[in-house]
């Protein structure tokens, strides 16, 4: 009973302590806004507000995209250095499965949602530019030998480039992940075709029937309303366009289950502490995909949203699933 | 002359304050989650099973060996490794009376609750004066220790931060200023004193970046005067230095059995090693 009390008063305490520190710092606007939230859920009613989930904890809609901006502000430095520590490079493998199941032609419009750093984006242009180099070798070698039918027709046609130019955006709702995103498009010399927006998954700037592909690999399931960012997509999807989703998902061999469990607990909030500091925002990270629905469930909710053919492949024994819907 | 006075005190509170907040932000970023109520046993614990302890030993070794600038990473090592170390510690300061005073006290060492103006005004060779003369001229403020994390107990968490609080006030206390050979000479007091094996392996690896001169001046005397007297001064924790700071430095160094130092180092660039 003794030390209850005694550890009340001493919270007490370290309470008002922390008030002086913001006191005396003299400055109002920042440790002021510090302080202010908390206060602020202390003594607001939940009861206008739907609560979800943010990992294993309960917060309330409006708090979780708070806190998930939190999450990738404070990593975005080390994003791209943690995948590869946290999946031992095997995200890659996932990411050029996609593009090899999304097989783009030239002159596609991609929109990469919840793309951040751009590793769909960067492939995506390399895949498209490695496509284009192949069909003018194929022009090419079928040039060998013309007659001359074929020589007078050549002079006439010019070369189409204009019109099999293919762009990708890149959207998300995060300044900080785009930030390092066009760092690493500026190093790695890519400009061309490409272009980053800030957007919100539930709530995309742009008009109806823009894009032939959209992507969204890794992000969907930190979105507050998934139904609405699927809704999203079919908006912004030309018709025969198609969706396309890569998330971690439930693994269906018991065995790889509770070897994949023991990792994701065990090993990557210590991966996340020593490499990038930050214990708790790993934490949410493997909770966050123990919340997301499985492969059917998550099918279920895009055909809900009005997508056709909708179906997925397992990766990874089921640990990563790619989601793919059109829109007809 | 005390209008200058109070006006350089006041620019040496804002550098030291700003300073401080520049480390505020910090911590403040990757502490979001805790806010006003937290889980765990105090502010900032994270709960911990033993694999995931020995895999943050491990890998936060490795990290403070490749980036000995991470002190976040060597105060994680020290956390996961030093339970034993904690509990003769506390045991320690237990039976102290002044120790036992602090244990129940639970005073904390931030710029807001030293009174640099006071401090400031007190005589060349008190305790106090000193100590912001250190502050300065090293150009450290004490608000930049990581909180204690993953050690599972409430008192030996406080006796963790006490250790990382103190650490400025034993530099003081030693003489020793915040270059290399500085450093690792308190390491090795450190080491003697308290058994953390954190400490243990910084006083060993930490000759390994220093030059032969400083080498030699540390293995023939700064060492030995550092572990002797590690040995044998009284627990430096059970010290209520917050009530000292009138107290002469010389009369604190007799009252806790510390000999001066045998070699004056001045406080050079933390650059150079």
């Amino acid at each position: 009973m003794a030390a209850s009390m005694r550890l009340l008063v001493r919270r007490v305490i370290r309470l008002s302590h922390r008030n002086v520190n913001v006191t005396a710092a003299g400055l109002p606007g920042r440790s002021g806004c510090c302080w202010a939230p908390s206060s602020c859920r202390c003594f607001s009613d939940a009861a206008g507000d739907k609560n979800t989930h943010f990992g294993f904890e309960t917060v309330s809609e409006s708090e979780k995209a708070k806190k998930v901006y939190k999450v990738f502000e404070n990593v975005a430095q080390k994003y791209d250095v943690m995948n590869d520590a946290m999946s031992l490079g095997i995200h890659r493998m996932w990411k050029d499965m996609l593009l090899h199941v999304m097989h783009p032609q030239p002159g596609v419009r991609l929109l990469d949602v919840a793309g951040g750093t751009g590793d769909i984006a960067f492939r995506f242009l390399e895949y498209v530019r490695s496509q284009q180099e192949r069909q003018k070798r194929r022009v090419a070698r079928s040039m060998q030998t013309p007659s001359w039918q074929d020589i007078s027709n050549n002079y006439s046609t010019e070369e189409e480039d204009g019109p099999q130019e293919s762009t990708a955006v890149v959207c998300d709702i995060n300044k900080e992940m785009l930030k390092v995103g066009k760092q690493k498009a500026d190093s790695m010399g890519i400009s061309a075709g490409l272009s980053w927006v800030v957007g919100d998954a539930e709530e995309l700037p742009f008009d109806d029937d823009q894009f032939d592909i959209y992507t969204i690999a890794f992000g969907i399931r930190n979105v507050t309303h998934i139904d609405q960012a699927l809704q999203e997509a079919q908006r912004v999807l030309k018709p025969g366009g198609r969706f396309m989703c890569l998330e971690f998902s439930k693994v269906t061999n018991p065995v790889l289950a509770r070897l994949y469990d023991t990792y994701s607990f065990q090993m990557i909030p210590v991966l996340g502490e020593v490499i990038a500091g930050d214990w708790k925002s790993y934490q949410y990270l493997v909770e966050s995909i123990r919340k997301f629905p499985d492969q059917e469930e998550f099918k279920g909710m895009i055909e809900d949203a009005g997508f056709y053919c909708v179906r997925y492949y397992n990766l990874t024994g089921g640990v990563v699933a790619l989601h793919s819907g059109f829109k007809l | 002359l005390l209008g200058r006075l109070s006006l350089w005190v006041n620019h040496r509170q804002c550098v030291l304050i700003s300073r401080a907040l520049c480390v505020q932000q910090l911590h403040s970023s990757s502490a979001g989650f805790t806010d006003g109520s937290y889980d765990g046993l105090y502010p900032g614990h994270i709960q911990t099973t033993p694999m995931q302890k020995a895999l943050l030993a491990v890998g936060s070794g490795v990290a403070a060996l490749q980036n000995p600038y991470r002190h976040d990473m060597v105060a994680v090592l020290g956390e996961t490794t030093g339970h034993l170390a904690l509990i003769k510690l506390r045991d320690r300061m237990r039976n102290d009376p002044e120790g036992y005073t602090i244990l129940t006290e639970r005073p904390r060492i931030r710029l807001s609750t030293l009174d640099l103006n006071n401090m400031a005004s007190l005589p060349d060779g008190s305790f106090g004066r000193e100590y912001l003369r250190f502050l300065e001229d090293n150009r450290v403020t004490p608000d930049s220790r990581a909180d204690v994390k993953f050690v599972d107990d409430e008192e030996l968490a406080y006796v963790m931060q006490r250790y990382r609080e103190v650490h400025d006030l034993l530099h003081t206390l030693l003489g020793m200023p915040t270059n290399m050979l500085g450093e690792v000479a308190v390491k090795w007091f450190e080491a003697a004193q308290t058994g953390l094996p954190m400490c243990a392996l910084g006083a060993v690896l930490g000759p390994l970046r220093l030059n032969t001169s400083r080498l030699q001046s540390l293995f023939t005397s700064l060492g030995p005067w550092a572990l002797q007297n590690g040995r044998r001064s009284r627990c430096i924790l059970s010290i209520f230095y917050e009530r000292r700071w009138e107290q002469s430095l010389e009369d604190l160094r007799q009252e806790l059995n510390i000999e001066p130092p045998p070699v004056t180092l001045s406080a050079t660039n933390k650059s150079s090693t």
